[in-house]
């Protein structure tokens, strides 16, 4: 660290002001934010001191900044001093059989087709089934091993591999990005770390499903990706079982790095708790997510599917900087009962020859609100740049609403920008047509907006297409007609 | 097979069906005639169970109160809808779509889903009716068809579907000589003793190739004249003048409806 303000390196070495030192024996933070609880969650990871200075420079700009409003969603005040930001993970609450898990719950998972012993998994059920998974990521991680592939928990990096974090963190999202990134640099609990060296093509699609520690990696998860030159990985992130999770606020932060050559798949698959149908609870999930094409002729596709939180706030963006470098954002998002989604994709066009794409595919159902918020920016140095960029909206009745907020800024006048935009009522004629060949009205609601979806779904991984399907279907099961 | 008693049908108090009488026998086909804005599209909406309309009166199919079906039900039950304007579904292959509404058929009738395998034998056999291109199976349903195209598709569905009730909704309209052919051949290719038509059409044209039984003239929401094959021919040389004359004539006598 070359330049780390007096006040910040003062902050660092200062003694705990409330005695905190004696409470490293417990499990839980005080509830609140301050620069002890800061201290006591870096020490509790047994992290390096440049980690905690970032920390805590993290801490005093989060202080200087004010939660944004410019968003097109409407929530209560959040109150930032009564979460808990440090809780260490707990064992388990063991249920003894299924019969014990959440009845909804597991109509849910059955909804999914989710197997027997992935539902057991899923609800927290001790049997063989954790012990499988074990095994699974034990053989795993040796075979990752074999081609030098590493994947771990956030925290292992910084302990093992602590060069590469301090290289690589925040080169994308700098601690000073944004109001719920910079929380997030502050106070992160937990979260992924990959790295794929040059050369290499990860031999298997790598998910947080191999992870057993990923369950608890809380509501403020960090993700690390890096790609060395000629890599290739292809990224899955999330769970399609419906997370019941007591923490409203999640700010996330994934940051992708691509140097020359090399190719990032980032698939996301997102069913958060939602909300009751009145709109009562669910997760409100503002997350960050970018990556760099670092280097030339690299390339870096972020694909998601949302269909939970009640609030969602993303952006998951490409910063185009080597020659000929490519972004690609595909994404459906939908809103039912009172869900509300603001997002899109950020394209920054630095290298020549540059090019994006971006699909958005939005589904208001019910009291559902959709904003699509894009920026595609192309900088004086990005000759020949190109973007594509297409938003479709669907709407399911007459009582949601979708919205397109495209920005674009060009600077240099090689540069080509498209950008198309649709907004489609589903249709009285096609619904009709459905049924009048047989087809019940839900199946058909379902079979129009799949094929609505198409063009991202294909982008997905096979299986988690088939997930997102029939994750669409249940998401709207009762919200029409 | 299918009577209908004193058919009545408004859409935002724009009464447009007012008192149709009519029964099919398993086996016939009749041909609806009549000029434009004479109730012949809103009959066969009404019959495959549009929910836009205010309707009263009575269809019996097959014994059942028609108009107390949902439309899946009707479908289910053998009632097909050959649509004047086929709909697009972007992004829902049109082999998919039609294996999806015969399963969802066959699931209500209490008959085993076709596998993937079956099903496509069965459709590239009831291709061939059609003169269609295996190419276009695989493209989303109706998205970026020629006029051609999607009335031959939609006769292929029929096919397909079987149904005992076929209701061809200007299936010639917007059709060249060839596609005409094409499309009458396969529907003719569909006749049988068991199934009834009803072809809708504004053009005596269709009828040189889809011979029909019986013939009946629609005018001003309701059927003004019923005949034999040949009344065709008599509605091609005189037109439809004289019977809106005896339309608006009928309606000025009270008929239980007020326009």
């Amino acid at each position: 660290m070359t330049a780390v303000s007096s006040e910040v390196r003062e902050l660092a070495s200062r003694e705990y002001q409330y005695g905190f030192v004696t409470d490293l024996e417990t499990d839980v933070a005080p509830r609140g934010l301050n620069e002890d609880v800061i201290r006591l969650i870096s020490a509790k990871k047994n992290e390096p001191d440049w980690l905690l200075e970032w920390r805590l420079r993290s801490y005093l700009h989060w202080l200087t900044l004010e939660e944004p409003g410019w968003q097109n969603v409407h929530h209560g005040p959040i109150d930032y001093q009564d979460i808990i930001y440090y809780a260490a993970p707990k064992p388990k609450t063991e249920l003894a059989s299924l019969d014990e898990v959440d009845p909804e719950l597991r109509a849910m998972f059955d909804k999914l087709g989710i197997s027997l012993a992935e539902q057991e998994r899923l609800g927290g059920v001790a049997v063989d089934a954790i012990v499988d998974s074990v095994s699974v990521a034990t053989t795993f991680k040796a075979k990752l091993a074999d081609v030098g592939v590493i994947f771990c928990s956030f925290s292992e990096a910084v302990q093992n591999h602590p060069d590469l974090v301090r290289t690589y963190l925040g080169s994308v999202v700098p601690y000073r990005d944004n109001y719920f990134a910079t929380l997030n640099s502050a106070v992160f609990s937990d979260g992924s770390f990959c790295y794929i060296p040059k050369g290499v093509r990860c031999p298997m699609e790598l998910s947080t499903y191999f992870r057993i520690n990923a369950a608890d990696t809380g509501q403020f998860e960090r993700t690390l990706i890096i790609a060395e030159e000629g890599a290739y990985v292809s990224y899955l992130e999330g769970c399609t079982a419906p997370m019941r999770d007591k923490n409203q606020l999640h700010a996330a932060v994934v940051e992708l790095v691509a140097l020359e050559g090399a190719q990032i798949k980032y698939s996301t698959v997102q069913n958060w708790y939602p909300g009751d149908a009145e709109g009562r609870g669910g997760i409100y999930n503002f997350v960050t997510k970018r990556g760099k094409c670092a280097g030339a002729n690299s390339k870096i596709s972020w694909t998601q599917v949302e269909t939970g939180s009640a609030i969602t706030w993303k952006y998951p963006g490409v910063i185009l900087q080597g020659d000929n470098s490519v972004g690609e954002f595909y994404s459906v998002a939908l809103t039912a009962n009172h869900q509300q989604a603001d997002t899109g994709s950020k394209m920054i066009h630095i290298g020549k020859n540059t090019s994006s794409t971006i699909i958005s595919k939005a589904i208001s159902a019910g009291h559902g609100q959709n904003t699509y918020r894009g920026l595609v920016k192309v900088l004086r140095s990005a000759k020949g740049a190109r973007n594509y960029t297409q938003c479709d909206s669907l709407l399911l009745g007459s009582d949601c609403g979708a919205h397109t907020f495209p920005y674009v800024e060009v600077k240099n006048s090689t540069a080509q920008v498209e950008h198309e935009a649709s907004t489609s009522k589903i249709g009285e004629d096609q619904l009709f047509y459905c049924r009048q060949r047989g087809i019940p009205e839900e199946d058909a609601i379902s079979m129009i907006v799949n094929g609505f979806c198409r063009e991202v779904f294909k982008e997905l991984p096979m299986e988690f297409a088939v997930e997102a399907q029939k994750l669409l279907s249940v998401s709207l099961e009762g919200s029409v007609g | 097979m299918l009577r209908i008693e004193d058919l009545h049908a408004k859409i935002d108090d724009n009464q447009i069906l007012r008192g149709v009488n009519l029964e099919v026998h398993a086996g016939e086909v009749h041909a609806i005639m009549g000029p434009n804005g004479s109730g012949k599209s809103t009959l066969a909406q009404v019959l495959a169970g549009r929910e836009d309309y205010d309707v009263t009166g009575r269809v019996l199919y097959e014994g059942q109160d028609l108009l107390a079906l949902s439309p899946e039900d009707r479908a289910a039950a053998g009632v097909f809808l050959a649509f004047q304007y086929p709909v697009e579904i972007p992004g829902v292959g049109n082999l998919y779509f039609l294996r999806t509404a015969l399963n969802s058929v066959r699931r209500q009738r209490g008959l085993d889903e076709l596998d993937a395998m079956d099903f496509l034998a069965l459709a590239e056999e009831r291709m061939t009716l059609v003169e269609m291109d295996r190419s276009f199976m695989n493209r989303s349903v109706n998205e970026g068809f020629s006029g051609g195209e999607k009335k031959r598709n939609e006769i292929f569905q029929m096919a397909v579907l079987e149904p005992k009730l076929a209701i061809l909704d200007e299936t010639d309209s917007g059709l060249d000589i060839d596609a005409l052919r094409i499309v009458a051949n396969g529907v003719n290719a569909l006749r049988s003793p068991d199934r009834a038509m009803l072809v809708i059409t504004h053009y005596q044209r269709l009828l040189d190739y889809i011979v029909p039984d019986r013939v009946h003239v629609m005018a001003g929401g309701r059927i003004v004249r019923s005949g034999g094959k040949d009344l065709a021919l008599e509605l091609e040389e005189h037109g439809y003048i004289g019977f809106e004359d005896q339309a608006a004539s009928d309606r000025s006598t009270p008929v239980g409806v007020t326009p």
